[in-house]
């Protein structure tokens, strides 16, 4: 795509800036539709019918009309906050998790920034969000707010561990740290998949990485920092209009990120699952990487209208003392495969 | 203020930090919880003092839903005025507070009710014992995070609804029991509907309970939290299922027998200690459930023995009670209610007095968050189940 952009253009800049604004098509309706599909989900799991009126179809437009009504409510800033700090946190929250779109392969020909160390920067370029957090939690000057800060930098830090050691397993059996080379290697049919080889070491690093991702996103049973039984909303407890529409929007582009990468990790990124059978074309490669994002998203979804929350000395406890041992016997489980195999 | 921790959690001493040559400095929060809050259930104001995520004092701040219920029940200009005003005290389990006021206002008049007004009585109360329970276990799923319960139990509550809704014309606030009789008969269709709601109600109860009670997730918030051995809650005061929950068998239904509950069988569930100690939150929900099916058991023996009868024959034109004072106390959802009626011989009470069982039980709150964290004060307060229109009154 950059190459034939570059052909088109003939300016670098104007490309670049191109690439970078793909992904935002993408992540803006995903989130109007995810927070539709939620509702939804939510809806049909408990027993009711969610939102019917607007738009007429089944209230597809429910989402943008409270977009609307985001956009026009008053720009509200608490008198005791710290000005500076309360604006520019949902922006910084924002950036963090959609800097990561710049390394995510939607489709064999399209990627944002091919950098050969792709997976690292993803890594590190989402704890950018802690830092948004904490800033918004902070600068609120609500110690409920503060709570939600301090417990998702907790928790955004601990289960970083264990989700960069679980990555770290995929990597010592592929060999690189790029994204897009990982979904070549996994081309073919679907036991081609990473998440099949060295059965069952990646199977269990893809389940330590599902589950400590779901705390990096603060969905469902670690959704402590917004816990709005005990917290009332955590972190964005003082943010209204556009600014709590930002913290929402980066939120659900945070869950799509997490789940493209276990994507692009496990299950065979934009690969076909039949093989050669409906692939090769960049709009089939785009439907099976949405396809299998969207689908463990939904599963993030089942597992937030189904499970209780922990309480955050369980979640460390989790993180600590389960999660990240275990991630350590698979690498070494791994390595020693590899080793006696001697590949 | 140095740390104080070391009277809240023996194994933690605060932090030196090397070279200085002193403990960490650290000062506690205050943080006001409520009165407008999620999980508070209603307008309770919590006064945490917090140590980081530990609780080292909690201080209920009560008052905000006073209504003088007491006061305005002495200038009614009768004693049939005080009903309505008596639902809205515990207003999920409207039917039971009205129970416990007819009784004691048909004992001051020494009236005895028709059979019939005491079997419909009897099946409305547990009715009322279903949906308190079903509102208590689905906010309780609330407050430890679990939403799709709650609209589960909404759900089933619906149902109960539909049949009272059907026999008196409310949903909420009734003024249903009279003294002396009811304001309506039950139709036709009353007990065919209510062994249909029995039969569907059962199979909810373990859905309930494999989607909830047994949830891993749930037991770990829930067990060995907030403990109350069965003495210190005796001491406290409490009743109804938080004494229960502490492993004392005591409910009033069976110790000091109303109305024509030794008429029935059932058990009075109390807690084990299955999954933690005994009187932790886990036990305190699980008499809940388990009251359910009891009470689901009550009406079914109730609504087959149900007699023919005039539900108002008994009323009285004129109540005018002689100058006395009677105390009744009966087992509401939330515990004994009592009621204590002083009369002067004239038309309106001379005092009212009522011994509210939320305001009781929620006095053990501070007795069972000292040391946990903040997420297990909103554990416990939703296992004590407060309904803060009867706390204030």
């Amino acid at each position: 795509m950059k190459t034939f952009l570059l052909e088109l253009l003939k300016n670098e800049v104007l490309v670049y800036t191109l690439m970078a604004i793909v992904p935002l098509l993408w992540v803006i309706p995903f989130a109007l539709f995810a927070v539709w599909w939620e509702r939804k989900i939510s809806a049909h799991m408990q027993d009711r019918l969610g939102p019917m009126f607007t738009g007429g179809w089944h209230g597809w437009s429910q989402t943008i009309a409270d977009i609307m009504k985001l956009i026009q409510k008053e720009d509200i800033i608490p008198t005791a906050a710290d000005k500076k700090l309360f604006m520019l946190a949902p922006y910084v929250v924002f950036t963090g998790s959609y800097a990561a779109y710049a390394a995510i392969p939607f489709a064999a020909s399209y990627i944002g920034s091919e950098i050969n160390i792709g997976l690292f920067y993803i890594i590190s370029i989402s704890s950018l969000v802690v830092v948004g957090l904490l800033m918004a939690g902070w600068a609120s000057n609500n110690k409920w707010s503060l709570f939600g800060a301090l417990r998702s930098a907790a928790q955004i830090v601990s289960y970083e561990v264990p989700v960069a050691l679980s990555i770290l397993a995929v990597v010592m059996v592929v060999g690189t740290f790029d994204l897009q080379e990982i979904n070549h290697l996994q081309t073919g049919p679907i036991w081609n998949w990473l998440v099949f080889q060295k059965f069952p070491l990646l199977l269990f690093a893809c389940l330590i990485y599902i589950i400590a991702s779901l705390a990096e996103v603060n969905r469902t049973p670690f959704d402590l920092p917004e816990a709005e039984s005990e917290l009332v909303g955590g972190y964005h407890t003082e943010y209204g209009g556009m600014r709590f529409a930002l913290l929402f929007l980066s939120e659900y582009a945070n869950m799509f990120a997490v789940s493209a990468i276990a994507v692009s990790l496990f299950f065979g990124g934009w690969n076909s699952p039949f093989g050669d059978f409906l692939s090769g074309h960049w709009a089939l490669d785009l439907f099976w990487f949405l396809g299998k994002g969207m689908t463990l998203i939904f599963v993030q979804m089942w597992l937030r209208w189904t499970l209780p929350r922990l309480r955050v000395d369980q979640l460390m406890y989790v993180g600590w003392k389960v999660l990240v041992p275990f991630s350590f016997a698979i690498i070494l489980g791994i390595g020693v495969w590899v080793l006696a195999a001697g590949q | 203020m140095e740390v104080t921790l070391t009277d809240v959690e023996p194994g933690r001493r605060p932090a030196t930090i090397p070279g200085l040559g002193r403990p960490l400095r650290a000062e506690e929060m205050v943080i006001s919880m409520g009165p407008q809050h999620p999980s508070t259930h209603g307008v309770l104001r919590l006064e945490l003092v917090v140590d980081g995520e530990i609780v080292v004092d909690v201080i209920p701040h009560i008052g905000y839903l006073h209504r003088c219920f007491e006061k305005h029940c002495e200038h009614m200009t009768n004693y049939q005025q005080v009903i309505p005003y008596a639902d809205r005290m515990d207003y999920v389990a409207a039917m039971s507070n009205e129970f416990g006021y007819v009784i004691a206002m048909e004992k001051m008049l020494k009236i005895q009710v028709p059979e019939r007004v005491e079997y419909i009585r009897v099946i409305m109360a547990e009715f009322s014992r279903i949906i308190s329970h079903l509102i208590a276990i689905g906010t309780y799923g609330l407050d430890i995070g679990a939403f799709t319960p709650f609209l589960y139990c909404m759900r089933d509550r619906e149902h109960v609804l539909d049949i009272i809704e059907e026999t008196c014309g409310a949903r909420l606030l009734y003024n249903y029991m009279w003294i002396g009789g009811l304001s309506h008969d039950v139709k036709p269709s009353f007990q065919k509907q209510v062994r249909e709601f029995c039969t569907y109600f059962r199979p909810k109860i373990k859905e309930l309970n494999d989607l909830l009670s047994y949830n891993k997730i749930f037991i770990e918030r829930t067990a060995n939290v907030g403990v109350l051995p069965g003495d210190v809650a005796i001491n406290y005061g409490a009743s109804g299922p938080v004494l229960r929950g502490s492993g004392v068998n005591w409910d009033l239904r069976k110790n000091d027998p109303y109305s024509i509950y030794d008429r029935f069988t059932f058990e009075i569930p109390v807690g084990k200690g299955l999954k933690g100690k005994v009187g932790d939150c886990w036990d305190r929900y699980m008499v809940r459930v388990h009251e359910m099916e009891q009470s689901t058991n009550i009406i079914e023996q109730a609504v087959d023995q149900l007699p023919e009868g005039d539900v108002q024959s008994a009323i009285p034109k004129r109540i005018r009670p002689e100058a006395g004072e009677v105390y009744v106390r009966t087992e509401t959802p939330k515990g004994d209610l009592g009621y204590y009626i002083v009369s002067d011989g004239t038309a309106s009470p001379f005092r009212i007095k009522v011994r509210p069982p939320c305001f009781i039980n929620l006095s053990a709150l501070p007795a069972m968050c000292r040391g946990a964290m903040i997420a297990d004060v909103v554990a416990v307060l939703g296992s004590i189940d407060i309904v803060l229109g009867e706390v204030d009154r």
